[in-house]
């Protein structure tokens, strides 16, 4: 799969390389703006209130 | 990665391997197999790397982007902040009466800084209005909007995260009692003093009663009650630790000398 990605970029070496970094580092920016945040909920390391005391 | 990648592609053409699918070529069966169970075996790996950087995120960079949310809140405090950082008189133990209470803020509002000598010369943490996780994952520490506030007789109830999100809480257990606990606020400066522990299951809200764990008691003293999550790296139960109050000084007589340093830093860089 990602060899096949890697092959079907476009331009020389150097720029597919570029390509890829860039891409990686899209794909960690939205992990950690949205997935995580949201997959964190599911944990509850951070249960750390008493009850449902919860304020709005 | 990358090195792989670049391998694989420039291995694939040459070697005339399976994944090419030339005109002219039939489709095996087999080849079919390969290819679902690489697909397979990329995206497997990939969801091991992104739960390894999960873990990575919640345990590190939440402390990160926390500490500086704090750092911004607590020196927006010490812009508004009116009083010496100097104290007075620091031998002298001078009885100012009843404590001033503050009234609590809305929601998000700050209400004062934590010092806790225990965890580390360092130690100050935003107290602010609410415990959901808009205040309490990058604020600090929230307080229970149901409790009294800084100095009144009853209960002064605030949550902190044990790990993550700035792990304000973490050394929750290693308070002596004994220990100094100095809350900030705009009025004055409250010293408490570290009673006890009580691990509890997360529904015992009655330790946030105005005499906790006592309902109906009319609350004779000021307690101050921090509640996290226990055991550390768990959330099956919850740590509280009880502080009461030991004395109060206005804004106007200076820090207690045990924290001019940390009141000075804190505040000074505003």
């Amino acid at each position: 799969m990602y060899a096949w990605i890697f092959r079907n970029l476009p331009g020389p070496l150097w720029v597919r390389i570029l390509t890829c970094l860039v891409l990686v580092g899209v794909a960690l920016v939205l992990m950690v703006e949205f997935l995580f945040p949201w997959f964190s909920q599911f944990t509850t390391l951070t249960d750390s209130t008493i009850g449902l005391v919860q304020q709005p | 990665m990358a090195h792989q990648q670049t391998t694989a592609a420039s291995a694939a053409p040459s070697a005339g391997r399976g994944q090419q699918q030339g005109p002219g070529r039939p489709l095996r069966a087999s080849d079919v197999i390969r290819k679902i169970s690489q697909i397979l075996g990329e995206l497997l790996i990939t969801a091991g790397v992104v739960l390894l950087l999960f873990v990575g995120w919640e345990l590190w960079w939440t402390n990160v982007e926390a500490d500086a949310k704090q750092t911004e809140a607590i020196k927006s405090f010490a812009q508004d902040f009116n009083g010496p950082l100097e104290p007075a008189a620091p031998d002298v133990s001078v009885d100012y009466g009843v404590p001033v209470v503050g009234t609590a803020p809305g929601y998000g509002g700050m209400i004062g800084i934590m010092y806790v000598p225990r965890f580390g010369a360092d130690y100050t943490r935003p107290i602010i209005e609410g415990t959901d996780s808009g205040v309490l994952d990058t604020l600090g520490l929230g307080h229970y909007g149901s409790t009294s506030m800084p100095g009144a007789v009853g209960n002064f109830a605030v949550a902190g995260h044990r790990q993550t999100h700035g792990a304000v809480l973490d050394n929750i257990h290693t308070l002596v009692p004994g220990d100094k606990i100095y809350v900030q606020t705009a009025d004055g400066y409250y010293t408490y003093v570290f009673r006890n522990n009580q691990i509890v299951l997360p529904e015992r809200t009655d330790v946030l009663l105005p005499v906790p764990t006592q309902a109906g008691a009319a609350p004779q003293e000021s307690i101050l009650t921090m509640t996290s999550c226990n055991p550390r790296f768990g959330a099956q139960e919850r740590i509280i630790a009880y502080s009461l109050l030991e004395s109060w000084q206005p804004a106007s007589a200076g820090p207690p000398s045990e924290i001019a340093a940390q009141v000075a830093q804190a505040n000074g860089k505003g």
